[in-house]
């Protein structure tokens, strides 16, 4: 038998995403397509633009989501969204493959090396910080939407040329809903699930003044609306898409960052969760994409990317335990996709060239107009 | 300190054989690049609570260092001694906790993106270790059975789908007795071909027989168990300071002892269960985790001859500060949850057998608890197809070991 390197196993799994997505969903081949660019614009039509991100969250592997076995799991995707998408089949994360520290990297494009179980701000200036000092935008132009205790820094680096007062301004749904039921959270304990990526250790959630002040005057919700409508949710992530959805009504940030983290489950061990979890995120993405064409503000203006922060571990690797962790680094961890939709995005297309996670910022930077110049990232070209 | 100042007392608060053996090898432990020697150190201070098939392993591993020469040493360790670590790392007391050096060092090479290549080294050395080592034939074809969907009344649903490719499925089995026959089966084997630690049951619920045959792990006999270790958590989580790296660590350090569990029990078994708890992620909460992640550990660790796992339901999802307190007498069960997880437990309790050796010559046999669906992997038997033959599970048990 042949022993593949991890470079050439990172190519397989990007052509076996290709064959499939051939097969299931029709899409073209990008590499023919290009040459001519459907992002040509003048400053006026960049002064408009939304970018909507959502990190696909805790990671899926293939063999649930992108491979014939999985496609049960993810319709949506499949059957609504992949068809108007660019699909880039070969995204590697060659950083460290701790959910807040990857997507503290997919925010400033750099592999970043903070403490992953630390709530530190990001050492490379995010995203955030380079759309707001370029673009002049006002804090309320930029917001992420957080899953979980760690994230509430990754709204702005320390770096001293950006940071403080330049970054996006940081939702912690659970934070609001135990601020808006006092602690009393009998009712609501399936919403406030938190830090799967340890499931040993479960820390309180907490909320107070602060977050009651951005229900009231953000969000525009009395907190008896909020609880009756949290009342109908079933996890986590369908509380942060609600609150996406109306921070998209109330303030139309041009720049909307969604950690989805429900599927990190997986860290429980129990299988069908892990599947349920990506079939509700798989719905969940598609309820966004829905919620931007219904939105005036967002409709036809916006582009929405879709992207794991890295994957999961192999079977066959013997250093995991399969789907139930990525602690091993090994290509089925690393390797992942992307999907580009919306506004200037070449609909039906397939990439299965190599980028890298990081890359995600500076291409942003390039729909948007700023420059991300210290990311280690490269614009995606097929983007441009 | 480095490995070429390792002296014979350092190892002075190492149990008794690992400390015979550490010493009796200190010339070729010497040699050997840091990132490389604590993970082997961390390995032999357990060595007296080790499995039989552990040991022999570690006997053969330092054997074959034994027998290296310098040069050969340099050449084979070359990829580990191009890894820097910190002064830190290196001023760490590794000789006497090795396990914490490993996890702290597994989160520098993260941090410093050498993780890749620290991997790269490992399955090289890998490679190169295993054709120096011996294989005894196995007395008797190695043999996993998995019994999953307890209580499941009716599922519509393809089961044993990443099996299916590799054996046969059965779909008119006779399920009668079909859990005693299985067990008598594995007693009878255990009866023939005797070997400490050879033969398993592990239950996920309540153990069906206590065997003396048989090596047993029940997670219902072992609830007291894990009373106290969430019990154990939760305190430990309420102090200040207390973090998830830290939680790990302290865990890392419990004993059977400390846990509540009879001083006067099976020590190498003991520790091996204390440590399904504390190392494995999800088996406090879960019971079908639980079973999948000790007939993982038991087959990487003991690599028994019979591993029959019985998978029982497992508590519905909750939040997880709920999870962690202690147990409920009484949780709501998920059973179709549970049908699922243990389908993909079966699978992997599959692949981490074919990871030992005779791997080619093994069988495998998964049913349905109380349903008339198996599937059997065996040399003998055609990959791939669908059996209608009925057949009770002692006649199943008999196609896989024939």
């Amino acid at each position: 038998m042949r022993t593949l390197s991890p470079r050439q196993i990172a190519h397989h799994l990007g052509r076996t995403r290709r064959d499939f997505l051939r097969d299931a969903a029709g899409m073209a081949l990008g590499a023919s397509l290009m040459g001519t660019s459907p992002f040509v614009y003048g400053a006026t039509a960049a002064k408009k633009r939304k970018v909507i991100v959502i990190t696909f969250g805790g990671g899926a592997r293939d063999q649930e989501t992108f491979a014939p076995e999985g496609q049960i799991n993810i319709p949506h995707m499949l059957g609504e969204l992949i068809p108007q998408s660019s699909f880039f089949t070969q995204v590697t994360n060659h950083g460290i493959l701790g959910h807040y520290v990857a997507t503290a990297s997919l925010a400033t494009g750099v592999y970043e090396t903070l403490n992953n179980f630390s709530a530190v701000p990001p050492q490379h200036p995010t995203v955030f910080e380079y759309f707001r000092k370029d673009l002049k935008r006002p804090v309320s132009d930029a917001w992420v939407v957080a899953p979980s205790n760690g994230f509430n820094r990754i709204g702005e680096s320390d770096c001293r040329s950006y940071g403080p007062g330049l970054g996006a301004r940081v939702i912690l749904p659970k934070h609001l809903l135990s601020a808006a039921t006092s602690g009393s959270n009998a009712a609501y304990g399936h919403l406030l699930h938190d830090n799967y990526e340890t499931p040993l250790y479960a820390p309180q959630i907490e909320g107070g003044e602060f977050e009651l002040k951005q229900l009231d005057t953000i969000l525009k919700l009395s907190v008896d609306d909020f609880k009756a409508h949290a009342r109908m949710l079933s996890s986590p992530d369908e509380l942060s898409v609600y609150i996406a959805r109306r921070l998209m009504r109330q303030e139309s940030p041009s720049l909307l960052w969604i950690t989805m983290h429900d599927i990190d489950i997986a860290h429980s061990g129990a299988y069908s969760l892990y599947v349920d979890a990506i079939r509700r995120t798989d719905r969940l993405c598609a309820d966004l994409w829905k919620a931007v064409q219904e939105e005036p503000e967002y409709a036809g203006n916006t582009t929405l990317l879709i992207l794991p922060d890295f994957g999961r571990d192999a079977d066959q690797d013997s250093g995991g335990n399969g789907f139930q962790h990525h602690r091993t680094g090994d290509p089925a961890s690393r390797t992942t996709w992307m999907m580009a939709l919306g506004a200037g995005v070449r609909p039906g297309v397939i990439y299965d060239n190599p980028i890298q996670s990081i890359d995600l910022v500076p291409s942003i930077g390039s729909i948007m107009g700023f420059t991300a110049e210290q990311s280690q990232g490269k614009p995606i070209k097929e983007l441009l | 300190m480095l490995p070429r100042n390792l002296q014979a007392d350092q190892f002075a608060a190492y149990p008794p054989q690992a400390r015979k053996l550490a010493v009796s090898h200190l010339a070729a432990l010497q040699q050997l690049p840091l990132s490389f020697l604590a993970a082997l150190l961390r390995e032999l201070i357990e060595y007296d609570f080790k499995f039989p098939a552990e040991r022999a392993a570690i006997d053969q591993e330092l054997a074959h260092l034994n027998s290296l020469s310098s040069a050969q040493i340099t050449e084979w360790f070359h990829p580990f001694s191009v890894l820097s670590l910190s002064p830190q790392l290196e001023s760490f007391d590794w000789v006497n906790h090795p396990a914490q050096f490993v996890e702290q060092e597994s989160a520098y090479l993260w941090s410093t993106h050498q993780l890749d290549a620290f991997r790269q080294a490992a399955t090289g050395y890998v490679d190169r270790l295993r054709p120096a080592l011996a294989v005894e034939p196995l007395p008797v074809r190695r043999l996993g059975i998995a019994v999953i969907g307890q209580g499941v009344a009716s599922y519509e649903a393809p089961l044993f789908r990443d099996l299916r490719a590799h054996g046969t499925y059965f779909g008119q089995v006779k399920p009668d007795n079909g859990l005693d026959l299985l067990l008598d089966g594995v007693e009878a084997r255990a009866k023939s071909h005797p070997a400490p630690y050879g033969h398993w049951y592990v239950d996920g619920g309540a153990s069906a027989r206590q065997s003396p045959l048989l090596t047993n792990v029940g997670y219902q006999a072992l609830e007291p168990v894990r009373a106290n270790l969430l019990k154990y958590m939760q305190t430990e989580i309420a102090r200040p300071g207390m973090g998830p790296e830290e939680l790990r660590s302290d865990l890392a350090r419990l004993l059977p002892a400390d846990l509540g569990m009879d001083k006067d029990g099976d020590t190498v078994l003991d520790r091996f269960q204390v440590k399904l708890f504390t190392e494995g992620s999800g088996t406090q909460i879960f019971s079908t985790t639980f079973a999948q992640w000790t007939a993982r550990e038991a087959l990487r660790r003991a690599q028994p001859l019979t591993l029959l796992v019985r998978f029982a339901p497992r508590q519905r999802q909750r939040p997880m500060n709920e999870l962690l307190s202690s147990p409920n007498a009484n949780p709501e069960l998920d059973l179709l949850g549970s049908l699922v997880d243990a389908d993909m437990g079966a699978y992997y309790h599959w692949i981490n057998q074919q990871r030992l050796p005779g791997a080619d010559q093994s069988s495998f046999l998964v049913w349905f608890e109380g349903h008339n669906q198996a599937l059997v992997i065996a040399p003998s038997l055609p990959r791939g197809v669908h059996s209608d033959s009925a057949m009770d599970l002692k006649g199943l048990l008999a196609l896989a070991t024939s």
